[in-house]
Parts: C-alpha cells; structure tokens; sequence
C-alpha cells in the first residue's frame, strides 16, 4: 500500500522506517513557530525547564501579530517577552511589526515555510501551510517549548481523507467558498483528527492565495492538516528562495479513510452564518440581513488577490452610511503592493479603513471590536459566539467580494449585484 | 488517582473561544484566567465550580484555537477533570502535556448536570454515584500515558534526554 503526501512529509521527519495511521512519532521539526499570544508560555516553560539553549537559532520563529501593534501595557509587555527572548537566543526569525505580518501570510512570503517541510506552530491556523505541500500543524505553547528543548514534537500520524472538486468556478468563487462549502457538508469535527487533502482539476486552476485560504479553514472541519499536493503554481511561488524545496505526492494505491468528490459548477459564493463555520449557506438565500461591519483581511483572506477583489467591487463607490469597513491587509509587503496599485486608495475614498498588519479584529482582540447586537461580515476563520467582541454579536464569513459588496449595500449581498 | 467531583453539563462543540476569550490572552496565570473560564456562554460558571468539579460535555470539545490557556484555565477555575464524547486535537494534545485529566466516553448523555461522579484514571473506569451507574472507557495508549505519568510534556522530554 502506498502512502499520502502527509504521511510522505511524517515518515521522512520520523526516520522511521515506515509508518501508519493511529501510530505515535517523534518527529523533527523544521519550522516552530509561535505569537505573542502564545509564545510567552512556550518560553516561560523553556525557561523552567532547565535547558539554556534552543535547539536552532534558524528553525524558531517568533511573530507578535495578535495583538501587536501593542494594544495595551499587558500586550506591550507580552509582545517584549518575545523580543527579549528573540535577542538572548539570537534567534533569526523574529518580526517586529515594521516587517512583521500576520504568521500565515508572512512565512510563505519570506520563504521560511517550504514544500516538504514540517512545521508546527503555536497557533491553530499554522495548517494554512498545507497548501505549499508542507505538512503544517497547530500545538500548544509547550509542544513549542518542547521543540524549542530538541527540535522534535509528538505526533499521533492521522488517517487522511481526499476531497476532489470537479468543474468550473463561477465568476465571485474561490477557496474560500470551496473550504466553507466543504466545512458546511461535513461539519465542524466532519475531519476531527485526520488530514484534508484537497484535489481534482478546480484546485489546479486556483492560485496560491486562494489555496491558502482552503488549507488555512482545515481546522474549522478538526483536521490536523490540510494539504494540497504541488504542481507548477507552486514551483513557480517558492522558486528562488535559499532554502530548497521538498515536493511529495501521494501514491496512486495511497489509501484514504473516505473519499469526497463534489461537482461544483454551481456553486455560488457561500456564507457561514452565526455561530459555527459549518452554518454554511449560498449567498443568494440570504435575505435582509443588516450588517453593521465589514471586515476584509487576516490570516484567511487578506493576500493580494483578495485585496484586488474587493477593491475591483469599492472603486468608485461608497461604503453604506452606518456601515464600518475595516481592511487590513496580511503583511507588510501586500500593503506596500496595495498602496502601489491604488487599491488603499480605493478603500479609503470609500469610507473604509486601510489597517497596517494585525491579527486584532479576527479574534475579538482589537481594531474593531464588535458592539451589543452588531453584525459583521468577515472574511475571517471563525464566528463563534464573541468571537469578534460582544456575546451579543453576530459574526457571517464569507469571501472578499461578498464582504465589499455588503459594504456597499449594507446589507449581505451577492457581489453579482453591484453594477 | 481516583477523582471525585460535581457535574457541570455542557453541549457539543464548546470552542476555546467559550473556554476563554480573547480578550484575557494577556495572562499566562491560570488562577487569573480561571476566573473567566466559560464566561462567553455561562457568565457565573468559575463562581459556580467548587473546587474538584467535573465538566461534562459532548462531541469537539476544545475545538478552535490553539491556545494552551484554554486547559489552564478550566484547571485555573478549578476543574479537576474533563469528560467528553470527543476531543479537538490540539485540545487533545494540550490537555495531556500539561497534565489536565480528561476522558473520551459514549456515555456522556447518560450523565446529568449535578450528578457526582468519580473518575479512576489508571483503569479509565468512571462512577456516576448520584445514580450508581458505571461507565467503562478506553484507556490512553501507552505513550500518552508515559507522558501523564512523567507529570507533563516537559517532564518527559527531560527524563528521557537523561536516558539517551
């Protein structure tokens, strides 16, 4: 029996001689990486623990982006931890905002994260890197701590379930409509413990940024993982970096615990409505719903591409009265190409906010937090109850182009409809 | 180690958001985030727990992020033990390294919210004493147990660099 690419990515970082589904392994990691929400915990273990040095000054990574720009002394204080930490490892990879990004975005960007690789890191989202062929997964602050000690982390290998997605897209759908229509059929823990491996001819036609968003959303279904096998897309985005890439492929007799396999040329942009990103429905069913907020950005949804969507739908148009729009771009780079393309300025002569880098509003952190009884609509990963502020507000995921086209209207709208 | 405690119920799909907002990310003391565990959903819940209690819940729990001040604060709260249909991995995996005690059970629904029960960790036996029920579970597999018994993540790391 042949293996998938994850168990490839596992086996190779095992040194095992083969594996299989259900088994433990310590594995070594190339990239561990960590935010100022959770590396102070993963350091102050570190530091308990006895041991003086990490393990390499390369592999770690520490970006303070959740609620960096510091958003009060406690953050501030957080946030310093890491640079001071940063400083008595010398540890290469640290990003003080200035060149910081939110992590998911700004590692693929600096090359840090290649195909082949392991990665873990201290954040649930760290899956996003599946989309490069990379085997990514989020742990805790002190899996980070232990791997900060020797480099490796404990895994249970998971069985891996393929999703095949055959047709052609409609004009306003992409990954994201592709991973919320997907978490929508099979639930919330419809992957608990297992690998997403998305596939068929509609992936192949999708660029990197919309892979990102697919893999980045894995977790929202409970997977470990979520990969995309490379092809020349990807080649073409990691070519050029120091580190050489690794590409894996599953084998044609790999086995998976279940096959999914979905036309979807009829798809519509889908939205997630509150509290679950499994409450799944098309656009077009959503009738008369008020929105208070429009949120375009993070580590989802907040690339180049998705900037150019939504600036494609705000230029020349104005951001309803009473609605707030908040963009912020995912690293320090888009901004700058967004600024260059004049898509800043389509946002902000709409009446929207362009933000520098943060993870801040996603999560109800800052830069936008959601009063009593509002309603968002955001391109985000998550709208669970508060999720974005008050217990008492609704949060709806969607696209870029569903979130500017309710901007316009104030109302959840179908971008189809904005002339 | 046999726990005792007083059943606190809750539904499928409790995320770390509901375990611990965001907005008390600013600490890493599991006393201070104690006082906020479940506020989102049940604003009174850390006023409710005496110490040794056990929560009780359904499918996914833990699912969301992966903060480790989520299992830090239900221990923070006071919370000796979590029983549930089924576990978030991340959640999963925090939980064992940091040495909360937990257990995966079918018969969560047979357990109500006030019940006492008593949980045998070493034979993953759990006592419903309100109504004199036994639930068997699965036992970890050897590893996780390793870890459990080395007292966390780290212990085990230690001990068995010593060995190498």
């Amino acid at each position: 029996m042949g293996y998938t690419i994850a168990e490839k990515i596992l086996l190779k970082h095992s040194g095992q001689k083969s594996i299989r589904p259900g088994e433990f392994i310590q594995a070594k990691v190339d990239v561990a990486l960590a935010n100022d929400i959770t590396a102070p915990l993963a350091i102050s273990e570190f530091k308990k623990s006895g041991f003086k040095k990490v393990f390499s000054k390369d592999k770690i990574v520490l970006v303070p982006d959740h609620f960096a720009p510091a958003k009060d002394l406690k953050s501030a204080n957080q946030c310093k931890i890491l640079a001071d930490f940063a400083k008595e490892q010398g540890i290469k990879n640290y990003f003080e905002i200035g060149c910081m990004g939110i992590e998911h975005a700004l590692l693929p960007e600096k090359g840090i994260v290649l195909p082949g690789d392991l990665v873990i890191g201290a954040d649930s989202h760290t899956c996003t890197y599946g989309a490069l062929g990379a085997y990514a997964t989020g742990m805790g602050s002190t899996d980070l701590a232990r791997a900060y000690i020797d480099g490796k982390c404990w895994l249970k290998v998971p069985a891996s379930v393929k999703f095949i997605y055959k047709g052609k897209l409609n004009k306003w759908v992409g990954g994201k409509d592709l991973i919320l229509y997907t978490i929508g059929q099979i639930g919330v823990d419809g992957a608990l413990y297992k690998v997403m491996e998305f596939s068929g001819p509609v992936i192949r036609k999708l660029g990197m940024d919309d892979r990102f968003s697919m893999s980045n959303m894995a977790i929202e279904a409970g997977a470990r993982a979520g990969l995309i096998e490379p092809d020349e897309k990807t080649k073409k985005y990691v070519a050029g970096f120091k580190r050489k890439p690794k590409f894996y492929y599953s084998d044609k007799d790999a086995s998976y615990e279940k096959i999914y396999e979905w036309d979807v040329t009829k798809l519509e942009p889908q939205v997630s409505c509150p509290h679950l990103p499994s409450n799944t429905k098309p656009v077009s069913s959503l009738k008369n719903i008020k929105i208070d907020q429009a949120v375009i950005g993070s580590c989802t949804n907040g690339r180049i591409s998705d900037l150019r969507i939504a600036a494609s739908l705000l230029k020349g148009k104005k951001v309803a009265r009473g609605v707030k729009l908040i963009v912020f771009p995912a690293t320090q780079k888009i901004y700058l190409q967004a600024v260059k393309e004049g898509l800043a300025e389509i946002f902000v002569s709409s009446g929207g906010v362009f933000s520098t880098p943060t993870c801040g509003p996603c999560l109800g952190g800052h830069m936008g937090i959601l009063a009593d009884g509002e309603v968002a609509i955001a391109t985000t990963n998550r709208n669970f109850l508060g999720r974005m502020g008050s217990p008492k507000s609704f949060v709806y995921l969607s696209n870029p182009a569903v979130a500017a086209a309710s901007a316009i209207t104030g109302r959840i709208t179908h971008p189809d409809k904005i002339k | 180690m046999v726990i005792k405690g007083k059943v606190h119920k809750f539904s499928d799909d409790i995320n770390t958001d509901d375990i611990i907002a965001a907005k008390y990310l600013v600490s890493t003391d599991a006393q201070e985030l104690g006082k906020h565990c479940m506020e989102t959903i049940n604003p009174t819940f850390s006023q409710a727990v005496s110490p040794g209690d056990i929560i009780v819940a359904g499918n996914n729990f833990g699912c969301g992020s992966s903060r480790e001040h989520a299992p830090l604060a239900i221990k923070g709260c006071g919370v000796s033990a979590v029983i549930a249909k089924s576990f978030a991995a991340i959640f999963f995996r925090n939980a064992i390294n940091i040495g909360l005690p937990f257990l995966e059970s079918a018969d969560v629904d047979k357990i109500n919210n006030g019940d006492i029960v008593e949980i045998d960790l070493a034979t993953g036996v759990i006592s419903n004493l309100t109504q004199s029920k036994l639930y068997k579970t699965q036992a970890f597999p050897n590893f996780l147990q390793e870890i459990v018994e080395s007292g966390g993540l780290i212990n085990w790391v230690k001990k068995s660099t010593k060995s190498q």
